[in-house]
């Protein structure tokens, strides 16, 4: 270990890191701007730059920029070295010469790396008395506001848009103080993490349009730790409110799965919350009277008493909640709310997960596999977050020579020099056409049924125990050959699949792959995804798919309680309605308008994840916890709250009498083994840090004095979290919480997202006292997991399911920024999809699927195979079909133009 | 007696064409060289004669052709630096435009020096005009066998391709020049960890050297290094390409001895012919815009005394306190009319508009630096603008990623350095330099010229 001086004291570092990273790892201030965590050093903006001594004599030193320097034994630097402090100073007087002193009017202000980093130097005075340069802005999209007369040109915007996440629309122009960063002309950015360049810039060049609509100062933002409920990888995320409305959510470092950034639909999705749409208070019968709500819902549902009751839980309702649902239905009454086939795949994959012999990996381990196999998934379009993962993981092969040749990781303009464009293997099998082809070394487009026979065939050259599943052609002998030639080189391979492609068969010769591998390499992994964000957590309990309820036996009538789902999402409109003219009474817990709480007799509010407290499981099969952002007003209240109301109103019995959050994760983690570890992912509410719970609200809040005054000159008192240890107000521990409970970053002089580093063991590691959230699975079994796969014969065009970031997905679709980037419904096919039928571009086709109708307009994409056409999943007024599906009926109303 | 290599047949009618450059001997030191010498043999006749890089920097040339890594198993790249756009200097457009076969001749050599297969000529794009010549030159020697495969049946092959720069002085720095070779933008790299010897363009080993450098090359081979190594004194040995400019009667391209005496190349007939209009020197800018300005007294002699003399050593004499550098060779004088702070101004303004925008001194110091000249010029300057210029000055030598920082600032510091009273003089004078043409209508006289002074 590396011992080195820093202003004539000792330390014992960490080997191969950078001096920037070595300070601020222990704890100095030493300002910057270019480098970041996760995207290395350029050394271009000077801003680090500290005093190295050759010797323990050397007085004079030189200036060195700390990002550029590696430690080593016996190093001695200076950061309060006169010359450096003073060099540092220049800096950030030259970064001002062109910087506008619009701080107030900023929407960075009080959350700007610039302003800190000004401050830490202790520039104070102008000496430029010029005019300032300016620029003309451009229209960027929904989602990001441009202003680029406050750059200060530290490059980290196209460092992360292009290097990182593999953007093609931004780019630096011009040279000399007039250089640019934006697209070559006004136009929406394209890539799908364009939001991080809301944090990643270290000034208000670009900043959250989002936010713009309902401005809020940071410091005046009540926020709650939470977990992004757009997809299943679950992102860690900071949501903020003020005045009741959801305002902002931005990254909640955790080293192992997020990291330091978000997809957009996870940073943009939130306005959900605050739309029109909303249920703001319960619709019960009018016949009702009460002093509250739950009286209300008291006396509407004594009717219902002694019903038989049914649930339907929701993969996007939380664990807690889902338990409480499956508790008030008891045994047998209680089901999913997916369909049977995302069922029936759901419960495959979370078997494999705990089963099989291949761990499932987090994001942090993915970017550390240097081989990747993508078989049937589009991760961009289903888990965007593992797409970026993707990308940083095929940088590792081509880094290998780098770091040969003495060039640290960290060293980011080295590397990419060396590296250029070479990438690791990666394999994509898929239905047509996705967002990582680009960066593919091979790319496989095939029905799901040769995906299968591609994917077991690989499994079994790879161990004999593993089950054919129909021979191969020549096109895909030669492909199967090649995965298995890139998977024995690798040294960390990674299997990823999921749900969202819709077939059994995929995902299971996926998990073949992953056990065959796994004979030869003890490092391999797999990476499974879900359709929402707790379908894991919902796979896990007991139960079955809510179109079984058909097939029972019809006169036992009652009571049907539907949690937080839109069940024309999960079946076709008729079998929906059939079950629910199976039940006297429909009860909807839900916090947005749709078909099925519109049909329903009661409805009940429930709060969103800004709203309530829970639990998820996301896809790696991690339970993690979100805590409250706000009370909820009206008659909204958390799904697990409402549940419990409507269990004592309906006279259900339960073990114990559960009042608080922490009673049901205590029975919840006493209801099955793999629910133990879920008591141990957060604090109880009862948990205080010198007796002093934490605070949502950073000690410079504003207005809480006033902010209510136009109701009660009174200031009220603020509500009482009984269900975490959080509280609504300023006042509160000002230590570091436990990891789990981060409320927001702040640290003195760091009041921007870089204040993360202070709350890291050291920088891009993990969060002090570990990374927030629990595995609740690890394969346990020693012999490998296969399936026989059953090889149907495929039918002459079969529909497949595609994905869309941007409207896929229920919920973030209803955000405005969202709904904008949302395409209309299509159906993609290849040119030759369609045999003797021309599938042209805006030619309009009408098909029949599962015996119903469909018209819609063709968009071509030629990658894909003969006999596949695609469906976009969930758009806005698409109805719900069950796919893969044959489509047999087939006529071309309207030629392309 | 002055001896002349490079620019011997540039009067020569139709020298550009093949034929008369071969007929006047060209293409000889490549028969030489690849009929009866080995690569190494040829690296080292270069070694020998102490040639060193005509591009500024003056490092020993055959040197730099040894760093080249041959063990990698890549293939190794020569690219010519042909991206001259330094203010003053004007010798490598000369020899492209007039005679280019000698610039090929010279790439053929170093080529077959270090084992590269594949040459570029990166040439600034403001030197359109020139584009057909070379592309002609090339056909032509390739059409004679000089080029392409298995040259003179030697097993040796050769391409040689013109990629035009899109106009950015940032691109004449090596390593941004690969940059933009590669399709970058033109940023350059950082060093450590890499050199273009060991990893150039496309991460290959690449020699880069300019367009005057490689053309000497054949004359070496010609002649023999130590025979080449016994022109010139002590270790600047050859002949030199200097670009004289500015106000004397004869402007234009020489080609002198290094260890000519700058007063001789001033003065002297055969070379600038001394000062226009009868007027007084000033000051010069020994070796292109950015090495320090010198005033009249330091440039003739060394603070010592002794005579200044057009080699490396001679002029950086004194080190940037009484010297400057020979640099890339752009000499230009100024008479006693010239007003330093409108000249300097001009270079800064040069300076902060081909800045990459890379880091941040060079990028916001040279846009202020030239802003407070622009005031200081005009009239608005103020008493502390001075010592406000020599801080952004000294805040950016050394402290950026490529010399183009020095470059900008080593004009300011030494202007001010040796010309305060022309700045002071702006400054108690307003009214006076609002005319462009200030010192001309009245010179400033120094004030140790003055009897009260």
């Amino acid at each position: 270990m590396p011992r080195i001086h820093i202003d004539h004291r000792e330390y014992d570092v960490r080997p191969g890191r950078n001096l920037l990273e070595t300070c601020l790892s222990l704890g100095f201030d030493l300002p910057y701007f270019c480098w970041h965590p996760a995207l290395g050093s350029v050394g271009a903006c000077r801003q680090c730059a500290v005093k190295a001594f050759a010797n323990a004599e050397d007085t004079n030193g030189k200036l060195v920029m700390a990002c550029m320097e590696s430690v080593a034994d016996g190093q001695r630097i200076s950061i309060r070295d006169p010359q450096a402090v003073e060099f540092r100073e220049n800096v950030i007087g030259w970064l001002m010469t062109n910087h506008p002193h619009d701080c107030a009017v900023c929407d960075e202000g009080g959350s700007c790396h610039l302003q800190d980093m000004t401050v830490m130097t202790g520039h104070a005075y102008r000496k430029f008395r010029f005019n300032k340069r300016t620029y003309r802005n451009q229209y960027l999209g929904p989602f990001l506001n441009h202003e680029m007369n406050r750059c200060i040109q530290c490059y980290r915007c196209v460092r992360f848009y292009k290097d990182y996440a593999g953007g093609h629309d931004l780019d630096a122009f011009a040279s000399a103080n007039r250089v640019y960063f934006g697209r070559s002309d006004d136009g929406v950015l394209e890539n799908e993490f364009s939001g991080n360049l809301a944090e990643v810039c270290p000034t208000g060049v670009f900043t959250d349009k989002t936010l713009k609509q309902h401005y809020t100062r940071k410091w005046d933002l009540t926020s709650a730790p939470s977990v992004c409920v757009h997809c299943s990888v679950g992102c860690n995320t900071l949501a903020g409110e003020r005045y009741g409305s959801l305002r902002l959510i931005s990254n909640r470092y955790n080293g192992s799965v997020n990291g330091y950034f978000l997809c957009d639909r996870g940073r943009f999705g939130y306005e959900f919350v605050n739309v029109s749409s909303r249920i703001r208070e319960p619709r019960i019968p009018v016949n009702t009277q009460g002093e509250s709500w739950e009286e209300h819902v008291h006396k509407a549902t004594e009717v219902f008493r002694g019903t038989r009751i049914v649930g339907i839980g929701s993969p996007r309702a939380s664990l807690e909640a889902n338990f409480v649902l499956s508790r008030i239905a008891g045994r047998g009454n209680f089901y999913h709310g997916v369909s049977s086939s995302e069922f029936e795949l759901s419960k495959t994959a979370s078997q494999i997960l705990a089963k099989g012999t291949v761990p499932s990996l987090s994001l942090k381990d993915v970017e550390k596999c240097d081989v990747v196999v993508i078989w049937g998934e589009d991760v961009t379009n289903t888990a965007p977050m593992l797409a970026l993962a993707v990308r940083q993981a095929l940088r590792n092969r081509p880094m290998e020579k780098s770091i040969a040749a003495n060039i640290p990781p960290w060293n980011d303009a080295a590397t990419r020099e060396r590296v250029q464009q070479e990438r690791g293997p990666l394999v994509i099998g898929s239905y047509g056409t996705t967002r990582l082809d680009e960066v593919a070394s091979m790319t496989f487009r095939a029905s799901p049924g040769a995906l299968s026979r591609v994917g077991c065939a690989v499994a079994n050259q790879l161990d004999d125990a593993a089950p054919l599943a129909g021979t191969l052609d020549e096109e895909e002998q030669a492909v199967a050959n090649e995965i298995v030639r890139v998977l024995r080189s690798a040294r960390r391979p990674v299997i990823i699949s999921g749900v969202s492609s819709g077939s059994m068969e995929v995902l299971q010769s996926a998990a073949n792959m992953a056990e065959a591998v796994r004979r030869h390499n003890a490092d391999t992994g797999l990476v499974l995804t879900f359709p929402a964000c707790n379908s894991l957590g919902l796979a896990l309990m007991e139960g079955r798919p809510f179109a079984e309820l058909l097939h029972e036996e019809q006169d036992r009538r009652g009571t049907l309680i539907i949690l937080e789902n839109d069940l024309y999402r999960h079946a076709d409109p008729r079998t929906v309605q059939k079950i629910v003219a199976l039940f006297d009474h429909v009860i909807v817990i839900d916090h947005t308008w749709h078909e099925t709480a519109r049909n329903a007799q009661l409805v009940l509010p429930a709060g969103t994840f800004a709203e309530s407290e829970g639990t998820f499981v996301n896809n790696e099969g991690r339970a993690q916890r979100y805590f409250q952002v706000y009370e909820p007003v009206n008659g909204i209240r958390e799904s697990w709250r409402w549940l419990l109301t409507l269990g004592n109103a309906l006279g259900v019995s339960q073990k114990g009498p559960w009042n608080s959050h922490d009673e049901i994760v205590r029975a919840l983690a006493a209801s099955a083994d793999v629910f133990e570890p879920v008591m141990r992912v957060a604090p109880s509410a009862n948990y205080r840090i010198y007796g002093q719970r934490i605070p949502r609200q950073p000690h410079r809040y504003s207005g809480r004095t006033a902010m209510s005054a136009n109701r009660s000159v009174s200031e009220g008192k603020p509500p009482e979290d009984r269900d975490a240890p959080l509280s609504y107000t300023m006042e509160g521990t000002r230590l570091p919480p436990p990891s789990v409970a981060i409320p927001f970053f702040w640290w003195p002089g760091w009041n921007s997202v870089q204040s993360v580093a202070k709350y890291q063991d050291e920088v891009g590691g993990p969060l002090r006292g570990g990374d927030p959230g629990i595995r609740l699975l690890e394969p346990t079994s020693k012999a490998p997991l296969y399936f026989s796969v059953s090889a149907q014969k495929p039918p002459e065009v079969i529909v497949v399911p595609l994905h869309h970031i941007f409207g896929s997905e229920e919920l973030s679709v209803l955000a405005p920024a969202i709904a904008e980037r949302c395409p209309k419904p299509y159906l993609a096919a290849g040119p030759m999809t369609f045999g003797m039928h021309t599938a042209d571009h805006g030619a309009v086709m009408r098909l029949e699927i599962h015996g119903r109708m469909l018209t819609l307009p063709v968009v071509v994409d030629p990658a894909m195979p003969k006999g596949v056409a695609g469906l976009p999943v969930g758009l806005p007024g698409m109805e719900y079909f069950e796919l893969p599906a044959s489509a047999s009926v087939i006529m071309q109303l309207q030629n392309a133009e | 007696m002055r001896r002349q290599l490079l620019l011997k047949d540039i009067n020569v009618p139709g020298i550009q064409s093949y034929d008369v450059y071969r007929r006047q001997g060209g293409y000889t030191a490549v028969e030489k060289a690849l009929r009866g010498m080995s690569p190494e043999q040829v690296t080292e006749e270069v070694k020998l004669s102490g040639l060193r890089g005509r591009g500024g920097a003056g490092f020993p040339t055959g040197l730099k052709w040894t760093f080249i890594d041959r063990k990698s198993g890549k293939p190794v790249y020569l690219v010519c630096n042909a991206d001259e756009s330094e203010p003053g200097t004007f010798k490598d457009r000369y020899l492209l435009e007039h005679i280019p076969h000698l610039l090929i001749e010279g790439m053929i050599l170093a080529s077959y020096a270090i084992g590269a297969n594949t040459a570029y000529i990166y040439m600034r794009g403001e030197f359109r005009w020139i584009f057909p010549i070379l592309e002609r030159a090339i056909a032509e020697a390739k059409a004679a066998g000089f080029l392409g495969s298995n040259i003179l049946g030697s097993g040796f092959s050769l391409e040689i391709h013109v990629h035009p720069g899109g106009g950015a002085y940032i691109c004449g720095e090596e390593t941004a020049l690969l940059e933009s070779l590669e399709g970058k933008r033109g940023n350059p790299r950082l060093k450590p960890p890499y050199f273009p010897a060991v990893m150039g363009l496309y991460h290959c080993p690449t020699l880069v050297n300019n367009v005057e450098t490689l053309a000497t090359v054949p004359s070496i081979i010609t002649m023999g290094g130590a025979e080449y190594a016994r022109i010139g004194v002590g270790k600047s040995t050859g002949t030199k390409l200097i670009s004289a400019s500015g106000h004397i009667n004869k402007p234009g391209v020489y080609e002198i001895e290094l260890g000519l005496p700058v007063e001789e190349f001033i003065y002297s007939d055969e070379y600038c012919g001394g000062i226009w209009k009868g007027r007084q020197l000033k000051a010069v800018v020994a070796g292109g815009s950015s090495v320090p300005i010198l005033p009249a007294d330091l440039i003739l002699k060394t603070a010592k005394g002794e005579p200044r003399l057009m080699t490396y050593e001679s002029l950086a004499e004194g080190g940037f306190q009484t010297g400057t550098m020979l640099g890339s060779g752009g000499f230009i004088v100024m008479d006693e009319t010239t007003c330093i702070v409108r000249n300097l101004w001009n270079f800064t303004r040069f300076y902060h508009h081909e800045s990459c925008g890379q880091c941040s001194p060079c990028r916001e110091g040279t846009g202020w630096m030239e802003k407070v000249l622009h005031r200081i010029e005009h009239g608005e300057g103020r008493p502390h603008d001075i010592d406000l210029l020599d801080d952004v000055a000294k805040k950016i030598e050394g402290k950026t990623i490529c010399p183009l920082g020095d470059a900008a600032a080593w004009p300011v510091s030494s202007a001010i350095r040796h010309f305060r009273e022309d700045f002071e003089y702006h400054i108690r004078y307003p009214e006076k330099v609002r005319n462009p043409k200030h010192f001309e209508i009245e010179p400033l006289v120094p004030r140790r010229h003055l009897a009260t002074a």
